[in-house]
């Protein structure tokens, strides 16, 4: 009976790990194909992002800078779409760039679904001054000198014709940042933009990135955060809005659920075949 | 019908995934397009987004001041010949002071001071000093688990047990938090395949 048991588990512990990329494929495609919407709650943090937005007075612009590529559009993008919704929802002018040289066509295609769903116009409602290279120096650049970094917009208008720049030209121009970002182009913003400028800040990042960020939220020096696909979901629904982000949602339990019981049955199969010897004084 | 463009991601996102079966020329052709076409698409941004306003217009309008970053830039190209790899740390010497004067102030500003001052704050009324408390705590035994100038015995060697816990904490959160974002790569990948190429979902 016993070796009967062992058997199991080391079938279990012996399993092909392709069996567990179908399983966690099919894990995330049926609950795509038959959605069940399960409920999303904004946490605090997601929540002060959007009450960040939401004290910005109406007609006020904000810089934003969406810093991310196609390897983390997933998290990204819907979080881009819904925050540019915001804005756009309560009449703010976001200012946009990106530090990312695959980031504008991104951008472009968030600002169209985000433009199109709230009625927005380029120059009338947002400016896109499109990628410039050098990270930190941009960020630098961005508290001295905005149109010097950005002679033209994306679209090759020149920065001082264009109504919505006037009066614009440094981080303290701005009554709020935007940061969604998947890389430590986040660490500048905070340090440049956030603790030498004094500017309210919010951040959206990875979900990899977001524990890394707390310390940030805790001290102030960012007032809200948007952690990863979830992050963007809660933002959606505090916003009243369906897009990708809340879409994945049901797939992204289901996917939890089952590596969690992924994890403790290979837990259990480890123990039960005496995988583990318990190391007493902690030698090598 | 899908435009060609979503037919080609969606062959290469299939490519891509063929790996978990197993390795293959799919994958292999896959990879090696992914990296010739960035290291492509990376050469035209820089040159169209940096060297051509910045150097080439510029020196054209008769401006002759970027010569001296562009000579500092060729200089650092002499690594790759042996004779001549001194002189790319001057260039590198210059970069790293350049980056190390605009990175020091900032970082101790934001992230030393700034962190220490919240970590010492008075602690916040009703249950929110419990959180305050445990931020003070974490920060205090990590600090002694990282102090390695004496042994980690008696109460510093209690700190230091303690400050392990709020590691694995630490760590366990940012693992959870990493498994969450890889499955949202897949679940955007699925997305795309089931809607915008086969159609199975319906469109937004």
């Amino acid at each position: 009976m016993a070796a009967g048991r062992n058997g199991f588990w080391q079938r279990i512990l012996g399993i092909d790990r392709r069996w567990i990329f179908l399983l966690v494929g099919i894990g995330t495609a049926l609950p795509l194909i038959f959605p069940v919407n399960l409920p999303v709650a904004a946490s605090p943090r997601v929540k002060a992002a959007y009450n960040a937005i939401e004290a910005v007075p109406e007609g006020s612009r904000v810089l934003m800078s969406l810093d991310y590529e196609p390897d983390i559009m997933a998290e990204l993008q819907p979080m881009s779409i819904a925050v540019l919704r915001h804005c756009f929802r309560r009449h703010l002018t976001p200012i946009i760039l990106t530090l990312y040289p695959a980031g504008p066509g991104l951008i472009e295609r968030a600002l169209a679904v985000a433009s199109t769903a709230e009625g927005a116009k380029n120059y009338q409602d947002y400016v896109f001054l499109g990628y410039k290279s050098g990270n930190q120096a941009v960020v630098l650049g961005l508290g001295e000198n905005i149109k010097g970094l950005f002679p033209k917009d994306f679209y090759g208008a020149s920065t001082d014709s264009i109504t919505l720049m006037r009066h614009v030209n440094s981080f303290t121009d701005f009554p709020l940042l935007i940061d969604l970002s998947g890389s430590t182009i986040a660490d500048y913003y905070i340090r440049i933009g956030a603790s030498r400028y004094h500017r309210p800040m919010i951040l959206g990042a990875t979900a990899v990135m977001a524990t890394d960020y707390y310390p940030y939220l805790s001290s102030r020096q960012i007032l809200g955060l948007i952690g990863g696909m979830k992050g963007a979901a809660e933002y959606e629904r505090l916003m009243g809005i369906v897009g990708d982000a809340r879409r994945g949602m049901d797939a992204q339990s289901l996917v939890h659920v089952i590596v969690v019981i992924l994890v403790l049955l290979g837990n259990a199969a480890l123990f039960a075949t005496g995988g583990i010897k318990p190391r007493i004084g902690g030698g090598s | 019908m899908p435009a060609l463009d979503t037919w080609v991601a969606a062959l290469l996102t299939l490519c891509v995934f063929s790996f978990l079966y197993r390795d293959n020329p799919l994958y292999r052709f896959a990879e090696h397009l992914f990296v010739g076409a960035s290291a492509g698409y990376l050469l035209a941004v820089q040159y169209q987004n940096v060297l051509r306003p910045n150097v080439i217009d510029k020196i054209g309008h008769g401006n002759l001041l970027p010569l001296v970053p562009l000579a500092m830039g060729i200089l650092i190209l002499g690594r790759m010949w042996e004779r001549t790899s001194g002189m790319a740390r001057w260039s590198l010497a210059f970069y790293v002071g350049i980056y190390s004067g605009i990175a020091v102030p900032s970082y101790l500003q934001a992230q030393i001071f700034a962190q220490l001052a919240d970590a010492v704050k008075p602690f916040e009324p009703g249950w929110g000093a419990v959180n305050s408390g445990l931020v003070l705590l974490g920060f205090l035994s990590v600090l002694a688990y990282f102090y390695f100038s004496s042994p980690h015995g008696g109460i510093h060697g209690i700190a230091a047990r303690v400050g392990i816990w709020f590691l694995m904490v630490a760590f366990g959160a940012s693992f959870g938090y990493t498994v969450m974002a890889r499955v949202s790569l897949l679940i955007a990948r699925m997305q795309f395949l089931l809607r915008d190429w086969l159609h199975i979902l319906p469109s937004v």
